[in-house]
């Protein structure tokens, strides 16, 4: 066995874990059959993904992204509150200690917010017409930089 | 941060040290994962694991909810562990279990984490196994397991819990259903959910029936109870929640409560060891394809030898890959 063999430190089958993301309903908005045909998209891509479903609050959201320790959240928000709630949502995600998980944010959003929600952290905001596969590609390059940051922490 | 500090941060309970520790643990098949398990391992014994496993739509989930609102009522820390199955297609997952547990994501005594069975039979996830460890060793009171929503014969979660309840609901099949071999055999408490539903009272019969005309159970003196509950409508989950209790009395004063934690880690082993068998005879036979061709003729003895020693070969690679870090 050669050295290189013998410094590896997991057994000899390591699969890689499938990357993991939290997809909900932010808001007092019961239209949640974006965020299923979302979760199900995000599914067929090869994501593990944790749908929490319709009327979350901003906390409900990041106590499950935590619990869930997720490589990203997607929330859909389709009731117009979603600068109110975004905002909410980043300052207890800061409180959590936990702004090293992106946002993705999709939904009804009028143009006009896509820069202020962009401003606040979210890396992305997916508008009416959005295609699954360029999402799926989004949140791929997202969680990707999230664990390579991870790996140069420890 | 090293692993010793967030192994303290997690027991401070800080949730997103526990979050990060849960996620080293769940790959349980590398070293450092099994090291951590070691670790751990004397700050367990504690908990007590109730699982929860039936027909997929019995309403597991929403019963779980209930059931950690009685608990908390009772003043007891809960986690969960749900489990959800993964794509054989995609090998991607869609967990839905949580949704239904939701109006408890922000309380902090209760800790939920989804789980996908990475095409594992039987119920519960070798990943699971190991969540259980570490949530015993964060000092959570019960740990409540859901498993995938399972058919007749997956079992093997009865040997990693302590209180295994099977949840079935009306109108799931006859009485010929309830006396088959397999899950229905199983269960410390059978749960009849959904009991405000049409049928109830036929399938409450059928149930009883097949639990007095027998006596069948998982040993030690325990009679199976049943209860029935409407998740729902808040309807026996206090009773089911006394249940539940009573069987863990019936575990600690017979001696099997520490014997069924054994039990827990011994499944753990074995389906570990499995899971790495079943990847070194996978490994040996790519790499015996020219002795696949063999089989044109015939040949079963000499391929069935030629793959075996190339899944030893794989394996005391393992072994000896294992010992040499």
């Amino acid at each position: 066995m050669s050295s290189t063999e013998t410094s590896e430190k997991t057994f000899l089958f390591p699969k890689e874990r499938p990357f993991k993301v939290l997809v909900a309903k932010l808001g007092l908005d019961g239209h949640d059959r974006g965020a299923k045909v979302v979760a199900r998209a995000l599914k067929d891509a090869g994501f593990d993904v944790v749908y929490t479903g319709i009327r979350q609050t901003p906390e409900q959201v990041v106590y499950a992204a935590v619990q869930e320790d997720v490589d990203v959240i997607g929330v859909s928000i389709l009731s117009g509150a979603h600068i109110h709630h975004v905002r909410r949502l980043m300052e207890l995600l800061k409180r959590m200690g936990a702004t090293d998980i992106p946002v993705v944010v999709g939904g009804t959003i009028p143009l006009v917010d896509v820069e202020e929600l962009k401003k606040m952290g979210v890396k992305e905001v997916f508008l009416p017409g959005s295609s699954l596969r360029q999402l799926a590609e989004v949140v791929r390059r997202l969680a990707k930089e999230k664990r390579s940051r991870e790996e140069t922490l420890t | 941060m090293s692993m010793d500090m967030l192994l303290e941060r997690a027991r401070k309970g800080d949730l997103r040290a526990t979050g990060r520790l849960l996620t080293l643990l769940e790959g349980i098949d590398s070293l450092e994962a099994l090291l951590l398990l070691e670790k751990i391992t004397p700050l367990t014994g504690h908990a007590h694991v109730i699982g929860f496993t039936g027909i997929p739509g019995a309403g597991k989930s929403t019963l779980i909810s209930a059931v950690i609102g009685e608990y908390r009522k009772r003043g007891y820390k809960v986690a969960v562990i749900a489990v959800d199955p993964s794509s054989p297609i995609s090998s991607g997952s869609l967990m839905g279990d949580r949704l239904r547990m939701q109006a408890h994501s922000v309380d902090p005594g209760v800790f939920i984490r989804s789980l996908p069975t990475r095409g594992l039979k039987g119920g519960i996830s070798l990943a699971g196994l190991a969540l259980m460890e570490a949530f015993d060793a964060l000092g959570f009171d019960k740990i409540i397991v859901e498993t995938v929503g399972v058919g007749q014969s997956e079992v093997d979660v009865m040997e990693a819990v302590h209180t295994l309840l099977v949840v079935t609901m009306p109108g799931a099949g006859d009485d010929i259903q309830t006396l088959k071999a397999g899950v229905m055999e199983i269960g410390d408490v059978y749960v009849l959910n959904k009991s405000d539903k049409p049928e109830a009272s036929q399938t409450w019969e059928y149930l009883r029936f097949s639990l007095e005309s027998g006596e069948l159970g998982r040993g030690g003196g325990w009679t199976p109870k049943i209860v029935r509950t409407s998740a729902v409508m808040g309807s026996g989950i206090s009773k089911l929640v006394d249940v539940i209790e009573e069987h863990k009395k019936f575990l600690m004063d017979s001696g099997l409560f520490g014997k069924r934690l054994l039990g827990r880690r011994r499944l753990l082993i074995k389906l570990l060891a499995s899971h790495l068998a079943n990847l070194a005879v996978r490994r040996s036979l790519a790499r015996t394809s020219d002795a696949i061709e063999f089989l044109d003729k015939g040949r079963y003895v000499e391929v069935l030898e030629k793959v075996l020693q190339g899944a030893i070969n794989e394996l005391r690679y393992i072994i000896e890959g294992g010992r040499g870090v």
